[in-house]
């Protein structure tokens, strides 16, 4: 990880500027896919297994961005959650490790893997088990890409209202992401 | 689902932070000090002779704050992700290792056949029980802000939660509390909050798992 470069646009992510939060999600994503891909191959886990880890911690980064001191080093705060995420995987799926059926792992499937793999969870399903309030404001804010006031008035909700719907719309699904990948 | 597509709804209208993390904790803190406070002279009333007796209440205070001020500012270190590369642990049980001294200087300058009316007296188990009660509060609500605030080594962050409520119960407690013997007082305080700081240790990974 490059602080230099990361560092700024975890800043001006943190004024709130979409595009810069992009990239850094995007450039953390590499970075946790290696980290991830790393330590559960060893273990003999899947890739898509990898995946989920890799968006529960860019979730967990991006739900917990306030936490980040800008006074400090990122690549730390970072690494910290990264680890964290891992650790907690490993504690709460030891269980299943016995599930995994080594003739089920196409080495093919494995090692062509790139960037594009997809992770086991179903983002739609997990939308669809939110109380509807936090489900329209997530829907419109964050997938159809509508403005806090656009939506506030089409679905006549306070700008307040729909702020807060989508913060705790994200961290349900925050949530049912750390228990999805579990099931 | 494609990361790519977690990074496109998340960076979509990307709310600025308004809050940075940390001023939460000062506030639990400060009013954690403020409940065992009231909640000592509500219940168990100020203790009576309080001009005679105010040196004793004074160095119960004085024993605490300097326990307490270090393991808030530990605290707030070791609540963020990554925080536990920045805090040293050893510094921190410097002042409680000077309780314990005291409490040993305190008896070797008693004679040993007084030894149990100066650390047994006649309220170590009010204290003993007290003290840890009145933290449950301030606990909670302490792990409640550590936890929004992400901390990566949960048995240590705990820990130190439980030192910090054991401190301001102890604060809260001082108040009723009747005992004028400096031996008592810094066993029994210091017992006490070490038994938070296991107690928050042992419960930490389960309460403060994010």
């Amino acid at each position: 990880m490059v602080e230099d470069e990361l560092k700024p646009l975890m800043l001006a992510s943190l004024r709130g500027e979409a595009a810069a939060h992009r990239e850094l999600l995007s450039r953390l994503s590499g970075n946790l896919r290696v980290y991830y891909r790393g330590k559960l191959a060893r273990i003999g886990r899947s890739a898509t297994e990898a995946e989920d880890l890799v968006q529960e911690a860019l979730m967990a980064i991006h739900m917990r961005r306030h936490t980040y001191d800008p006074a400090q080093l990122l690549t730390p705060w970072v690494r910290a959650i990264a680890r964290y995420k891992l650790i907690d995987h490993l504690r709460h799926t030891r269980g299943s490790m016995s599930d995994v059926r080594i003739d089920g792992i196409d080495p093919l499937v494995e090692e062509d893997a790139a960037a594009g793999v997809e992770s086991s969870i179903d983002l739609s399903r997990l939308m669809a088990g939110l109380p509807e309030k936090m489900r329209t404001a997530v829907q419109a804010v964050k997938l159809d890409g509508l403005s806090v006031a656009e939506t506030a008035t089409k679905f006549k909700m306070s700008e307040s209202s729909v702020k807060v719907s989508v913060h705790r719309g994200l961290k349900a699904l925050a949530a049912m992401i750390g228990r999805e990948k579990l099931s | 689902m494609k990361t790519d597509d977690l990074i496109a709804m998340l960076g979509t209208n990307v709310e600025p932070v308004r809050r940075p993390a940390g001023r939460t904790l000062v506030l639990v803190i400060a009013g954690g000090v403020l409940l065992a406070a009231c909640l000592v002279l509500a219940v168990m009333g100020l203790r009576p002779e309080l001009d005679r007796s105010l040196p004793y209440l004074l160095l119960k205070i004085g024993l605490m704050l300097p326990i307490l001020i270090p393991a808030s500012i530990v605290l707030s270190r070791l609540a963020r992700p990554g925080g536990e590369r920045r805090v040293s642990l050893a510094l921190l049980s410097l002042p409680l290792l000077a309780v314990m001294g005291l409490a040993i200087g305190a008896l070797s300058l008693t004679p040993m056949s007084h030894w149990r009316t100066e650390i047994v007296g006649d309220e170590w188990i009010e204290c003993l029980v007290s003290i840890p009660v009145i933290a449950i509060v301030p606990f909670a609500t302490i792990i409640w802000a550590v936890r929004r605030m992400a901390p990566t080594d949960l048995v240590r962050a705990g820990a130190v939660s439980g030192l910090v409520a054991g401190c301001v119960s102890a604060m809260g407690y001082a108040l009723h509390c009747a005992a004028e013997s400096v031996a008592f007082i810094s066993v029994w305080y210091g017992g006490t909050v070490v038994l938070c700081t296991l107690a928050g240790a042992l419960l930490g990974p389960r309460l403060l798992r994010w």
